[in-house]
């Protein structure tokens, strides 16, 4: 590795610092005595104490949870089906349409993606609830989910497949007893991906949550506006704890599976 | 019969000489298109019970692909293949009686080696025990006895090979398939490796079908092999048929190394036909002489086949005078380079076996040489 000089190791702290900074504060005031955001009173857990007391930000919490575990495995699978309809159905008609359209939602402004899906639950006329955000978040991650998968499909070796295609395994054998084992790495860091994307939410769930039904950030977003305490403070680090945590750990599995096959 | 002819080096086992052998696979017109290649061209091939068949062509001459549609992973465009008599259209992969050994071995990585073994087994649903006693038959086999628990990762190349060849074997294939199988060896390893796989086909009575673009290993190794061009069949024979007699310049040319000389034909007497060429006149013994008289024609010799004497050899033609212009020591045999006379100067290469350790130097460089060659030496090139 080439050693760092001068200039671009400044360049490198101003760059982690613009990034990480505000949420080092954040992280930092979260350990503070005093009720003031602003006046340092010295080290306490007192505010995550409180946390538990919070029912309201707890059951926030909760939902999220469920939002983001049910999403995120709806989502996989159909990323998965996405991704092996583009790495190994060969150039069928609409291909490279289809592929657009996989990729669409990611450079989708989500304000947009957030009034169309409102329009189409009141359309509908479908209670706005749980199953509405939920569905919401699985148009947003599905995308993320499929592009991992189909990356590592990719690169999966064909022979394989048809090795086992070759000894008497049907099609759907070779896809449970190879293809799937060998892109499950892949599978669980685009779960990953697509849980992480669904817990940070803010805009997709404002836009399709109903009544008694909200989120986290969205608790977090409406406390917010009555004043920043340092309850919330400690809500935000714990989640950006727990977020971090998924991240690494999704790219650690997409690093590990590829050495792997060096 | 005067005439000396290949059928003394001629195998025992010859079924596609005998009419009334009925063969195992037919490639009946087999065309393969991708896009506006053809892969595979209007091909016909027959392969028999035991036999070792090596297709034999540089990448892109359709081998692979041809293999491939025997294994069911690309369909012939028009054509048939047939297996014992049946048709095998429509057959998907998993339900033909081939296996094949890839050329990546494609061990299965998230499987111990005894687990890769079983796994065509346990797709025919065999018991427990049988599957046991059949994995521990082929490890034996391949003489990877011990090895059974460990991870494709934890093998050398070649443990590999022998695992994706015992893996292959394991169901008992009709026809086992085998896609450049000694390609990722190294030198020494690839010949050991060829003769064991000869020793197991024999051993087995099983027909092999093997694809290579290497032809010492098709030569070594195949009861006949069908040379291919560009989706074609340039000719099928045993490996001395297609080194002794090949059918039109590519193969020869791919086949082993050759000298081309032109000649005119000035006389057909038999089997006998005299040539004028540059070079002097030519006799050349040819069992089925298809010329006419005044035609130009090319005649190929073997490097082995010429000798090189630095007095004029008493006969009174196939000679021509020369000076040394290179000369490659290759261990086993020594290459000589010989520039003719005459304003072509034309390059000849002559290959001399080092019989002995310390022998005098016969020739040094820039010195006047005579070629000389047999009548039968000669290959009279059609194509």
């Amino acid at each position: 590795m080439n050693r760092l000089r001068t200039p671009h190791l400044l360049a490198l702290v101003f760059g982690i610092a613009f990034l990480y900074l505000p949420i080092l504060v954040l992280v930092l005031y979260s350990f503070n005595a005093s009720r003031l955001v602003t006046v340092w009173g010295g080290f306490s857990t007192r505010w995550y104490a409180a946390l538990l007391q919070n029912q309201a930000l707890l059951d926030a919490a909760w939902l999220s949870l469920k939002v983001a575990l049910v999403s995120a495995s709806l989502a996989t699978i159909l990323g998965l089906l996405a991704a092996l309809a583009l790495a190994r159905f060969g150039r069928f008609a609409g291909r490279t349409l289809f592929a657009g359209m996989i990729a669409a939602p990611l450079v989708m402004p989500e304000v947009i993606t957030g009034l169309a899906l409102l329009l189409l639950f009141v359309g509908l006329d479908a209670e706005r609830g749980f199953w509405t955000v939920t569905f919401a978040h699985v148009t947003l991650t599905a995308c993320f989910a499929a592009i991992v998968i189909q990356a590592r499909l990719s690169t999966l070796d064909r022979s394989l497949e048809e090795a086992a295609q070759d000894l008497g395994a049907t099609p759907l054998r070779v896809f449970f007893a190879i293809t799937l084992p060998m892109i499950a790495p892949a599978i669980l860091a685009g779960w990953l991906l697509a849980f992480t994307l669904s817990l940070d939410d803010l805009v997709l769930a404002s836009f399709t949550s109903g009544p008694g039904a909200t989120t986290l950030p969205m608790r977090i977003y409406s406390s917010v506006r009555l004043g920043v305490t340092p309850e919330i403070n400690a809500a935000s680090t714990l989640l950006i704890g727990l977020v971090a945590t998924v991240v690494v750990l999704a790219s650690l599995l997409i690093k590990r599976d590829a050495l792997a096959r060096d | 019969m005067a005439r000396k002819s290949l059928g003394n080096i001629r195998r025992a086992f010859a079924p596609w000489a005998d009419p009334a052998a009925t063969p195992l696979v037919q490639f009946e017109a087999v065309t393969r298109r991708f896009g506006d290649i053809t892969a595979v061209s209007d091909l016909t091939l027959a392969l028999y019970p035991g036999e070792f068949h090596a297709l034999l062509g540089p990448s892109g001459c359709g081998k692979t692909t041809l293999m491939r549609m025997l294994a069911g992973f690309e369909t012939p465009d028009s054509g048939r293949i047939l297996l014992e008599g049946q048709d095998l259209a429509g057959t998907p992969p998993h339900l033909r009686p081939t296996n094949m050994m890839f050329q990546s071995y494609a061990l299965f990585p998230h499987m111990s080696v005894f687990d890769n073994i079983a796994f065509g087994l346990r797709q025919q649903g065999l018991a427990r025990e049988a599957i046991a006693a059949r994995v521990a038959e082929m490890l034996a086999l391949v003489k990877l006895e011990g090895f059974a628990a460990r991870r494709p990762d934890q093998l050398s190349g070649g443990q590999k090979q022998r695992v994706a060849l015992a893996r292959a074997l394991a169901r008992r294939p009709k026809v086992l398939l085998l896609d450049e199988p000694l390609g990722a060896l190294d030198r020494k390893l690839r010949e050991e490796t060829q003769y064991e796989l000869m020793d197991l086909q024999a051993e087995l009575g099983l027909t092999f079908l093997m694809v290579t673009h290497d032809q010492d290993e098709a030569m070594a190794m195949a009861d006949r092999i069908s040379v291919m061009e560009r989706g074609r069949i340039a000719q099928v024979g045993a490996p001395e048929e297609i080194y002794e007699m090949p059918a039109n310049r590519y193969v020869a040319e791919f086949v082993g190394d050759i000298n081309v000389f032109e000649g005119i034909v000035e006389e057909i007497k038999g089997e006998i036909i005299a040539l004028g060429g540059p070079g002097g006149s030519m006799i050349l013994d040819d069992p089925n002489p298809t010329v006419d008289l005044g035609q130009k024609v090319n005649v190929a010799i073997r490097p082995e086949k010429l000798s090189i004497t630095l007095e004029e050899p008493p006969q009174p033609t196939n000679k021509v005078k020369g000076e040394i212009w290179d000369i490659g020591y290759l261990g086993d045999f020594t290459m000589v380079q010989v520039k003719l006379d005459g304003e072509a100067g034309q390059l000849v290469k002559v290959a001399l076996p080092n019989r002995s350790r310390r022998a005098e130097r016969p020739i040094a460089w820039e010195d006047r040489v005579w070629l000389s060659w047999d009548v039968e030496a000669g290959i009279l090139l059609r194509g």
